[in-house]
């Protein structure tokens, strides 16, 4: 295979590919929220994360690293660090070789290969605890290419899968696992993301997307059931929240936004609680004891 | 229009993925597609344009529905537009489900278990209702539960086939539900229906930013490829709690919504739908949200963009 991407990965202790069936479910949510509490699990940890969706990045504004460039070294790409100084938190997204946000990438198979490509074997990855690699929805161009570009380092891959609780992402999530199985990419866990949603004003809670399908699916397909996280309006703004830095910011497009506060804020929300769990699960799962256990997955 | 063979991601300087130098220039050095212009295929326009031409000629309007991110409710409204349409018993409606690794029309249109029959004049749309035709790749797999792991050319040999190959008959309108994204799918929809012609996109957004600046994305391919943008709908755009009837923003639409965005782009804002838990389980069961729910604020949502987008295209005649 590729011996620089082996090279490249080669002190990355685990990769972990957040994948969903159906789009929209809230990987790249989950993906931040991961990687957040990743880093959060120990003072030293070092946690990157990668973003595949090549058309439609949302990586970088969730982290609040929107319009940053990628500087290029003798040795590579840089990874924007969402951490700035203490460079423990890495970002990487096609987002930051966009000349302008609002350009397309329109681009086919090949094009995307070649650049899920460039993003393992040309980027200075370093020395890493965890990379989290989020996924555009479906089983197509970017998985195979992901998977085929990580096969040298394939007893380090896991995934995490993401659904929404109704019959319409449920259908897809299946898909979603026929894919792992295909493929033999051991499954760490399921999430189920906007299960219920509290109303502000009363407290009563509306199952918008309906509940417990992904714990009721994990039962029947014998998976770990992570855990289940409400649709935290304080997240979603949260993660939308740079966007005003960000329009105001635009004349200087290199001036940090603040990703610091954004990771400080999100430990106040609900929601970080409920990550806490499911990282310390992921982080359990992934001792090299349980994962060998896992492995016939 | 020069070079009308550079594919738009060429590299600089690419001589054209028609010419007798294709994949042999300098220029093609390092492009991701060199192979496969070098090879000895044969070069020139697909065999299957004249043939989805044909089917085309009698299909009077053609929309897409797009949206950039996913989960924001392409397939749940290209179901009601579907509906809407078939309820005036003199239209024929077909839609064509070009989300190949993720199909969810067949669910949200309750057909989920039906399969695809043959006949001499090719593949037969799965019918809802006499005048609402259906195609989708998940008619053609043998269990839900089986992953399609296509890459990008046998996806787009299926969408030709669905265009070439299914009996659609006469059709008012044929509407296209699309996966999330700017890739192969949308390329090949829209190079194989450039020729019989588009009528229009509609792209299906929520207020949040991160979805916005998807869309805003969608734009730009839909300007480059030269799809009219026939308006934005806002979808799950505040909830009513069914308890104490206060409005809530879910998705905040913290940078003035799908509102501004049309302003700044010069397109029209078809409409907001307000998140209803009860379209999400219509969906999951299969049945019309429209026909169930005729009270609810969000069918009268529904019913007003599909009416404005009728309004739209009548004003100008047919396309072809």
């Amino acid at each position: 295979m590729n011996p620089s991407i082996s090279n490249r990965l080669q002190n990355v202790k685990h990769i972990i590919i957040v994948l969903s069936g159906k789009g929209g479910v809230g990987k790249s949510s989950i993906s931040v929220q991961l990687a957040w509490s990743l880093y959060s699990s120990s003072p030293t940890a070092r946690v990157a994360i990668l973003d595949v969706d090549l058309t439609g990045p949302s990586i970088p504004r969730m982290m609040g690293v929107d319009g940053h460039a990628v500087h290029q070294s003798t040795d590579g790409w840089v990874p924007v660090f969402v951490d700035r100084e203490k460079s423990r938190l890495g970002c990487m997204s096609v987002g930051f070789l966009l000349k302008r946000k609002e350009d397309s990438v329109v681009w086919r198979g090949p094009k995307k290969n070649a650049m899920i490509r460039q993003f393992l074997s040309d980027v200075r990855w370093g020395e890493l605890d965890y990379l989290v690699i989020d996924t555009p929805p479906g089983t197509s161009d970017e998985h195979l290419s992901l998977l085929e570009h990580l096969a040298p380092v394939h007893e380090r891959l896991s995934s995490v899968l993401v659904t929404t609780p109704q019959v319409v992402a449920l259908t897809d999530m299946a898909k979603c696992l026929s894919f792992t199985r295909t493929v033999n990419l051991p499954v760490l866990g399921l999430i189920e993301n906007m299960s219920g949603y509290v109303c502000p004003c009363c407290g009563e809670i509306s199952n918008i997307f309906s509940t417990g399908g992904g714990e009721e699916m994990c039962k029947r397909d014998n998976l770990t059931f992570l855990g289940a996280l409400p649709i935290d309006t304080q997240l979603v703004e949260l993660l939308d929240a740079s966007a005003e830095q960000a329009t105001s910011d635009t004349s200087q497009p290199d001036k940090p936004i603040d990703s610091v506060s954004l990771y400080q804020r999100y430990h106040a929300t609900t929601s970080s609680k409920i990550m806490q769990d499911i990282t310390q699960k992921i982080i359990q799962a992934l001792q090299p004891s349980s994962l060998t256990s896992n492995h016939e997955i | 229009m020069t070079g009308a063979t550079v594919p738009e991601n060429a590299p600089d300087h690419c001589p054209g993925v028609e010419s007798e130098q294709a994949g042999k220039a300098d220029a093609c050095n390092g492009c991701a597609n060199q192979e496969i212009c070098a090879s000895d295929k044969p070069k020139g326009p697909d065999p299957a344009l004249p043939l989805i031409r044909e089917r085309m000629r009698h299909v009077k309007r053609k929309i897409l529905v797009l949206s950039g991110k996913g989960g924001v409710g392409k397939s749940t409204f290209t179901a009601q537009l579907g509906w809407a349409f078939a309820a005036d018993e003199n239209f024929q409606t077909g839609i064509m489900d070009v989300d190949i690794c993720g199909p969810s029309i067949p669910t949200i249109l309750g057909i989920a278990n039906e399969q695809v029959h043959s006949s001499a004049s090719g593949w037969s749309p799965v019918y809802v209702q006499d005048n609402l035709g259906v195609m989708s790749v998940g008619f053609m797999l043998p269990s839900a539960k089986d992953a399609v792991m296509w890459r990008g050319p046998k996806k787009n040999g299926l969408i030709a086939q669905f265009l070439k190959d299914v009996d659609w008959g006469e059709l008012d309108w044929l509407v296209v539900d699309t996966p999330p994204g700017t890739s192969d799918e949308h390329l090949s929809v829209v190079q194989y229906l450039k020729e019989s012609g588009i009528d229009g996109a509609v792209l299906v957004t929520t207020p949040q930013e991160v979805a916005l600046q998807d869309v805003r994305r969608e734009i730009d391919f839909c300007r480059k490829v030269g799809v009219r943008i026939i308006g934005l709908v806002e979808n799950m755009a505040g909830f009513v709690c069914p308890n104490c009837k206060n409005t809530s923003e879910i998705f905040r639409p913290t940078t003035g919504g799908a509102a501004r965005l049309a302003k700044e782009c010069g397109i029209e804002l078809l409409g907001s739908v307000p998140l209803d838990p009860r379209i999400g389980k219509s969906a999951d069961y299969g049945v019309s949200f429209l026909d169930e729910y005729p009270d609810s604020p969000a069918t009268t949502a529904f019913l007003d963009i599909i009416d404005r987008i009728q309004e739209i295209l009548d004003k100008e005649g047919p396309s072809s």
